[in-house]
């Protein structure tokens, strides 16, 4: 299975996911400059996390209109599969690939800190291996990874099962305090449609990217001692 | 030809003796161009005039430094043909006239000094020091320099994708009107793929790449030169306005240019921008520059040849490419929608040589700029000290190393009517308050609300301190490490400072700093490698400053001598005075140690129940300048400072503790290590008892036997040369062995378990508190202090 990883302007996890897929994934990935437009050489495209464009104007908002996300688009229209992680589900959800939008936290700070996701849909490719109800400890980043949609696509994702991950407490329970943005219903990743199309809500690419690749526990930096 | 006035000499920051040196240097008056160039070159700022004449009695070399001072960072070799470079440096001026701005561009002024050496940027730190969050004139300001400083960081940091990873908080009021804000980062390089600033090579092309080049930051060495008032608020504009994301591209573009081959030199422009940088690549090299100014991209319109000299709009580097491959570079910079342009090229006349619209504009001979800056052997005197019981209310007397304290006591802070009683009780450690504080209890949980021990969680939550995956140790362990991807080895790093005993004595605070410095890298298992520091101090012109200057180059030659980590980078930040009332002398030391092993890292926490409890090093009876006189006794700085004994430091001692944590550490022993300091030994238990990212909060049973000393000095003394280790008790027989061949003094504390930290002191219970509790009080102090101005700074974005 060969990966691409997207490089925009600005993007800084993408040496991370380049890495995860390299080393821990053990699959061939190249990277993918934004000005290029052929994605034919790829089975699967990941748009790393980072601040395209700075993120200035909002997050993911010019960097939708790369000359690469043409062909993603495309990409996706042919069933490849495409993850974005942080910076990359922002631009996701701006070029309309995926419902929704990323707003500023709730408490307007950047955050950076390690929380717990569950796992609430394995009808993905990228979630197959793991178990409906997992929890996962994985690394946030992000000043604006508070998810909102309006009602309607919130009760069509809830029906159709697309809501992938939510953010939970210890004890495996969504709750508010356990909400470190403020995204409603706690969503933290979603699906489009089709299901070949993943945001990880604004979570850093460190773990997720390897529940993509379906290696979640590999990717993980040694932590010795502990 | 105008004719320079002494006015403008003045407005310059030039006595009117240098401008006296420069006419007769010059033969002739210099253009208002040329006197641009010359002020900026002499400040003090970029010539350090002040401090050269001391700096040189530091070492810096070893058979590891690869590149020492006068670079734009240091270089050492850490194995597998990786070197570090790395360097730390001041903002503190332009954060106390714009805080978000003023940190972010410190960010990224260091940031580009190290990819300028070719490596690319994997971790920064920053060392922050601001008056007390509930001064009583100052707090609310106080309070949000804080959120605007840290906010500023994290915007540039977290945009730009390094990983800031520590570093330090700290408040006093000496910094009310003046906070420091020092910038540190380190970055990877091939060993030999390290470029360096120099305009070599005769005909080769000069190109400006980056940002184009506006109005801002007009005079801004000078200006970090000079004391402040309240009117440097309306400095404001020289301030400059950080572009991350821009700074991003560059990176990207300049790593990329130099792999290609074509690059000879590169330098970044900062302080003094495209003048410092034309100037010292070729007094590096040996050469002259010759510039076009009109082709320098400019963003504003109708700028002066003055102006574009003087500009320090960021995010901009000068590169000397090899001849005939700059359309290399353009192309490469292109690809990034970065400006590239050929300005200029590399001359055999050791002169700069400035050419605009109206002709040339300035012509100077390099070695004026550069070797014959003023070199200043200013006045020193050693401020006279009042001693304990000596009552003294002479104004003259300096305290703190001559300078005055900015906020003398509030009227409501606890203060001794009676001198001889407060000198006696105080000697006894028990009794020193009136304020009933006397259960050892809550004076620990005062101490783990202080804000200088509090969890500093609210700040590092907004830097991004894991990108790049490379993070090992997060924040808030004695040191950050990164590992070095591809290779079994991580750098550990750290910042560290004191002013309190920096102005008590200057030497032996040096010496302190350096050995806390080091043991802080040691606790995680690395050996130090090599130190960068940022001398931050009031004005050179008084001699007790200078004074205090040179005491502590003294101090921390003979402490960096002694761990063998010469000083490879640094900064000097002097004039740090408002109002005419001086910071403490702070000298911040960044201490980068070495893992061979990154399966040997040591993380910071109790690991497991049943673990044994130890003490390397000794208590002893250093408690009269300490976060526990501060927040429990309720003692100002000048009164410690005054009355206060720095503590002892045997170095002998110190390198013994850390040698026997290392040999722990290295045969994989260790499941914790936590260095003594702020808030003594029971601060240290408290903290290794809290909950970490893979584990709950876990009690333990500790007991103590004081000896001759008091018990709140034994509990809270900030003793050096001390770190709590626990191991599992099988291991117990090793570590014993171990200490007693290095001659490294062990004192068994106790066991780690249960949920409540117990104290017991020759055989009497003194502490049992549950650890949850403590540890809401210590994780949500600062945050909780800072919450009324939350949404204040935060804004820009």
């Amino acid at each position: 299975m060969k990966f691409g990883v997207i490089i925009f302007p600005g993007s800084n996890c993408d040496h991370d996911a380049y890495h995860v897929i390299s080393k821990h994934v053990g699959q061939p990935v190249s990277f993918v400059w934004h000005k290029e437009t052929d994605l034919s050489a790829y089975d699967a495209v990941i748009l790393p996390g980072g601040f395209s464009y700075g993120d200035y104007l909002r997050a993911g908002a010019l960097a939708r209109f790369s000359p690469v996300m043409r062909s993603v688009k495309e990409f996706a229209a042919r069933g490849g599969l495409v993850l974005g992680i942080c910076n990359g589900f922002q631009i996701l959800c701006e070029a309309g690939l995926l419902p929704g939008a990323l707003m500023r936290n709730r408490d307007l700070h950047f955050r950076c800190e390690h929380v717990r996701v569950r796992v609430e849909s394995v009808d993905t490719p990228f979630t197959n291996e793991l178990s409906r109800g997992d929890l996962l400890s994985l690394p946030i980043a992000h000043a604006e990874g508070n998810y909102t949609c309006d009602d309607a696509t919130l009760a069509e994702m809830q029906r159709e099962d697309r809501i992938i991950f939510r953010y939970c407490d210890a004890a495996g329970d969504v709750t508010d305090e356990s909400n470190p943005n403020g995204s409603r219903d706690s969503v933290a990743g979603v699906c489009n449609r089709a299901r070949n199309v993943m945001g990880f809500a604004a979570i850093s690419p460190r773990k997720c990217l390897s529940v993509a690749a379906r290696a979640s526990e590999r990717s993980r930096p040694p932590l010795p001692n502990s | 030809m105008e004719l320079i006035t002494p006015e403008q000499v003045a407005a310059h920051n030039l006595t009117p003796q240098e401008y006296e040196r420069i006419k007769s240097l010059m033969g002739r008056e210099p253009t208002l161009v040329e006197l641009g160039v010359f002020s900026v070159m002499w400040s003090e700022h970029c010539s350090y005039k002040s401090s050269r004449t001391h700096l040189k009695r530091l070492p810096t070399r070893n058979a590891r430094v690869v590149v020492p001072p006068g670079e734009n960072a240091g270089v050492v070799d850490v194995g597998d043909g990786w070197c570090a470079a790395f360097k730390v440096e001041s903002h503190n001026h332009p954060s106390f006239i714009e805080p978000f701005q003023g940190a972010a561009t410190g960010v990224g002024g260091i940031l580009r000094d190290i990819f300028t050496m070719g490596a690319r940027p994997v971790a920064s730190m920053n060392s922050l020091r601001f008056g007390s969050l509930d001064h009583r004139k100052h707090g609310a300001r106080n309070r949000s320099l804080v959120h605007g400083v840290v906010a500023g960081i994290a915007h540039y940091g977290n945009a730009f994708g390094v990983a800031t990873v520590g570093g330090e908080v700290a408040f006093d009021d000496a910094y009310a009107l003046n906070p420091l804000v020092n910038a540190f980062a380190l970055g990877l390089v091939r060993r030999d793929q390290i470029f360096f600033g120099r305009a070599s090579g005769v005909g080769n092309p000069v190109l400006y790449v980056g940002a184009k080049t506006g109005r801002d930051g007009i005079h801004g060495a000078t200006m970090a030169s000079a004391e402040f008032d309240e009117e440097a608020l309306e400095k404001r504009p020289t301030v400059q306005v950080g572009d991350p994301f821009l700074e991003k591209l560059l990176l990207e573009a300049c790593l990329e240019a130099m792999r290609s081959g074509a690059v000879a030199g590169i330098q970044d422009m900062g302080a003094a921008g495209l003048t410092s940088s034309s100037c010292e690549m070729a007094a590096r090299a040996g050469t002259g520059v010759e510039l076009d100014l009109t082709l320098v991209p400019q963003r504003e319109t109708a700028m002066t040849a003055y102006e574009i000299m003087l500009s320090e709009s960021q995010e901009r580097m000068l590169i000397v490419a090899h001849k005939g491959q700059e359309r290399q570079v353009v192309d490469i910079f292109k690809n990034w929608d970065l400006d590239a342009v050929v300005i200029g090229r590399v001359t055999d006349t050791s002169r700069v040589q400035l050419v605009c619209h109206e002709g040339t504009v300035a012509d100077i001979p390099v070695g004026y700029l550069t070797d014959e800056a003023p070199l200043y052997e200013r006045p020193m005197r050693a401020p006279k000290r009042r001693d304990a019981g000596e009552a003294s209310e002479d104004k003259d007397v300096a305290v703190g190393g001559g300078i005055d304290i900015v906020s003398p006591a509030p009227p409501t802070a606890p203060v001794f009517d009676d001198d001889e009683q407060r000198t006696q009780t105080s000697d006894d450690g028990r009794r020193t308050t009136d304020n009933g504080l006397r259960d050892h209890a809550d004076s620990l949980r005062l101490l783990l609300a202080s804000p200088n021990v509090a969890s500093k969680e609210w700040a590092y939550r907004q830097y991004d301190h894991m990108v790049r995956t490379n993070t090992a140790v997060l924040p808030g362990a004695d040191a950050a490490v990164v590992r070095i991807k591809e290779t079994r080895r991580a750098l550990a790093m750290c910042l560290d400072g004191n002013g309190r005993y920096c102005a008590a004595d200057p030497r032996e605070g040096a010496k302190l700093v350096v050995a806390e410095a080091a043991r802080n890298v040691v606790c995680v298992g690395a050996r130090p490698l090599a130190v960068t520091n940022c001398l931050n101090f009031a004005s050179p012109e008084r001699p007790e400053v200078m004074w205090a200057f040179s005491e502590v180059i003294d101090g921390m030659a003979e402490a960096c001598l002694a761990f063998d980590t010469p000083v490879i980078s640094g900064n000097v930040s002097f004039y740090n005075e408002t109002e005419g009332r001086g910071i403490l002398p702070t000298p911040v030391i960044g201490m980068v140690g070495l893992i061979e092993e990154v399966s040997r890292i040591v993380q910071p926490g109790f690991k497991a129940e049943g673990d044994t409890v130890v003490l390397l090093g000794e208590t002893r009876d250093d408690l009269s300048i300490s976060e526990y006189a501060a927040t429990v006794e309720g003692r100002t700085t000048d009164e410690m400072i005054a009355r206060g004994r720095v503590p002892a430091l045997s170095l002998e001692l110190e390198k013994r503790v850390q040698e026997a944590c290392l040999r722990l550490a290295a045969e994989g022993l260790l499941r914790s290590a936590h260095d003594c300091s702020d808030g003594g030994l029971a601060v240290a238990v408290a903290e290794s008892c809290f909950s970490t990212l893979n584990r709950p909060s876990v009690g333990v049973d500790l007991a103590l036997c004081s000896g001759t000393l008091p018990v709140a000095t034994y509990l809270f003394a900030e003793s050096p040369s001390r770190i709590v280790v626990s191991f599992d008790p099988e291991a117990g027989d090793r570590v014993h062995e171990i200490a007693e061949e290095l001659n490294c003094p062990v004192t068994l504390l106790g066991t780690v378990g249960g949920e409540r930290l117990a104290v017991k002191v020759n055989g009497a219970e003194e502490i049992d508190a549950g650890v949850n509790e403590l540890e809401q009080v210590w994780r949500g102090s600062l945050s909780s202090r800072l919450r009324a101005e939350a949404s204040a700074a935060s804004s820009a974005d």
